[in-house]
């Protein structure tokens, strides 16, 4: 792995007797896209804002390549943050707003010009240096957005939900192209969203985070087929969460069924949720499977059918592209590999976090 | 129910008569008393009459006057409403109350208090007197009338100036941050530029008035100091030259269009960016 470049040292944070962080601990790694993803109000922006300088944390430290720099002022760190809404000064054309980092560095006139001419053909925007802000696209501001930030060479990108005013089409475009650009530049990104398919599609790593706790840090595959707990199987796309005992080692028994799983070390008999993701599991004439049901709702979803199951007294999601109609009886088989058992949350707040999202 | 072109004329034609009757009409009657003699026959004369060394220096005066009361206007303005749009939720009640408060009260009343508080043996010099200070002279000085012209002007500066402020969105002003401007360069080069459109609504709304006005330069500047509204006000009441009180009121105008003109050629350019 790459040279440690951030590490948030226990940083706590409270807005009004209201705590929004609480004792976070986090290490960035260089040249990574970093995703802190979470429902709003999670701590995600907060979080960001405290690394870009713009929150000061009640407790802990940051420690920026090795140094602490906690009390630094924005202007003396060497990152940038692209803005929600993009903030572009629109007192100032293009140019001017994309410069204005380097004229406050006093760079010489010509490296300028170069700079400028340099950010706007990688953010895809030659010729728009003397348009004034207002009279670009919300994708083309946040374009110049960007170009503003990275020609002042950060170690560290910012980007604060960038694409959270975009219509779909041109999030996903922007998507590819901020992939593209943090992979010309070589930077660090840190993104915040609340988007679940952007932080899946474009990090090297994900934070997924919940009423200012670190839910679980890992890559993208990680996330999504290994969750550690209930929250993040419901937040990271869709899933079938069930109540469920581990009877012992790689049997678990789910809605009075038992199945073999490859879980080990949970102990026996054991209260825990199982996870098990629409697309994982099986649908079988009745008779061939483990669980019997019957299919309640058939939807036509493009790639896939989305099917609700009523077994076992719980509403099954099913995606298959195999369709079985509505009053179809059915039975229910899911491979071993595709059982992902989790500790149940212990505290009832917990718990109702996990319900409440 | 009221989209017919028919409809909206038909609605807006009490304000149409009023605006004739009360503004269209007597804007006819000066041009037509300033640009004739007595006996009705066409002359410059009453606009040339502001060459006349009376005529000259009391525009000149109030030309000072209203500058200096503008330019103060501004440096109290500017720093309260950078308070007022940074505390968005907490005190601003009770500021904006303190400065509003006043204004429902009537301007003349307002301006007969601080004559009271000014006067030679009033209010203020009575407190000096009674701890044992040297009293001053303020009342029938040009110093009492810029007081009250800012005092009474006041308002209109800040809040152009706080509604200007306050639609910065606290991002633009991080950005700045962001990109390595200290906190006095944020101020000249993102915040002051992106408040002009509201320093100059509030100097068009503190200038002209202050430059027209007769009442405060009459009731705090005493008889001897003369501000052109005082000598277009004499030339109506007293000496019933309507003729070069017209003709003074036509040069008067002209001051207040050149600054309407700038303000709105300023605006455009803002729009335009």
């Amino acid at each position: 792995m790459s040279k440690e470049l951030i590490r948030l040292e226990n940083i706590s944070k409270s807005f009004d007797g209201e705590l929004i962080l609480d004792d976070l601990n986090l290490t960035i790694h260089e040249n990574e896209f970093v995703t802190l993803l979470g429902p709003s109000g999670c701590g995600k922006t907060t979080t960001l804002r405290i690394i870009g300088g713009f929150e000061t944390p009640d407790k802990g430290r940051v420690i920026f390549d090795g140094q602490d720099i906690t009390a630094l002022a924005p202007n003396k760190r060497q990152l940038n943050t692209v803005f929600q809404k993009y903030a572009l000064f629109t007192h100032m054309d293009i140019a001017e707003n994309i410069a204005f980092g380097l004229k406050i560095k006093n760079k010489p006139q010509e490296y300028i010009e170069d700079k400028i001419h340099y950010a706007l053909k990688l953010v895809n925007l030659e010729g728009y240096e003397h348009r004034m802000p207002e009279s670009l696209s919300g994708g083309q501001q946040q374009r110049v957005a960007i170009a503003r930030a990275i020609v002042n060479e950060p170690k560290v990108l910012l980007l604060d939900e960038p694409l959270g005013a975009l219509d779909l089409k041109l999030r996903q475009d922007m998507q590819y192209e901020l992939i593209r650009l943090k992979n010309e530049l070589g930077i660090t990104f840190i993104y915040v969203t609340h988007d679940q398919e952007e932080a899946l599609t474009m990090s090297d790593h994900i934070v997924v985070m919940n009423q200012g706790y670190i839910q679980q840090e890992g890559s993208p595959e990680d996330i999504y087929n290994e969750p550690e707990n209930a929250f993040v199987a419901d937040f990271i796309g869709d899933s079938n969460i069930i109540h469920a005992t581990m009877v012992r080692d790689e049997l678990v028994n789910i809605l009075d069924t038992d199945f073999i799983c490859v879980d080990k070390d949970f102990g026996e008999n054991k209260p825990v949720d199982v996870v098990i993701r629409p697309e994982d599991v099986e649908l079988v004439p009745r008779g061939q499977g483990t669980l019997p049901g019957t299919v309640s709702h058939v939807i036509f979803k493009g790639v896939h059918y989305e099917m609700e199951v009523q077994a076992g007294g719980f509403e099954w999601l099913v995606h298959s592209t195999r369709m079985f109609d509505a009053g179809t009886e059915v039975d229910i088989k899911v491979d071993p590999f595709n059982i992902q058992v989790m500790n149940r949350p212990e505290s009832e707040d917990e718990e109702a976090m996990v319900i409440d999202v | 129910m009221f989209n017919s072109r028919k409809t909206s004329r038909l609605l807006a034609s009490p304000y149409i008569a009023w605006a004739m009757i009360f503004i269209i009409v007597p804007l006819g009657m000066i041009l037509f008393y300033g640009l004739t003699d007595e006996s009705g026959a066409f002359t410059f004369a009453n606009i040339a009459a502001i060459a006349e060394p009376v005529h000259l220096r009391s525009l000149i005066l109030a030309l000072i006057l209203s500058v200096i009361s503008t330019v103060i206007c501004f440096f109290l303005a500017y720093p309260l409403g950078m308070i007022l749009a940074r505390n968005k939720l907490s005190s601003q009640g009770i500021i904006t109350t303190l400065f509003i408060l006043p204004m429902w009260m009537n301007f003349l009343l307002r301006t007969l208090a601080w004559m009271t508080l000014l006067e030679n043996k009033g209010v203020i010099n009575g407190v000096l007197d009674f701890i044992g200070l040297p009293e001053i002279n303020v009342i029938n000085t040009p110093g009492a009338i810029v007081l009250g012209m800012v005092y009474n002007f006041l308002p209109f500066m800040i809040l152009p100036i706080y509604n200007s402020l306050s639609s910065i969105d606290d991002n633009v002003i991080n950005a700045a941050r962001d990109l390595g401007a200290d906190a006095v360069q944020t101020f000249f080069k993102v915040t002051l530029p992106l408040t002009v459109p509201g320093i100059i609504s509030g100097i068009t709304m503190v200038f002209i008035p202050a430059l027209t006005t007769f009442a405060i330069s009459t009731m705090l500047g005493g008889s001897k100091i003369l501000l052109i509204g005082n000598i277009i006000e004499q030339e109506f009441t007293l000496s019933y030259d309507w003729n070069l009180g017209a003709g003074l009121s036509i040069v008067l105008m002209v001051f207040i269009v050149i600054n309407m003109v700038v303000s709105a050629l300023s605006d455009k350019k803002g729009e335009d960016r």
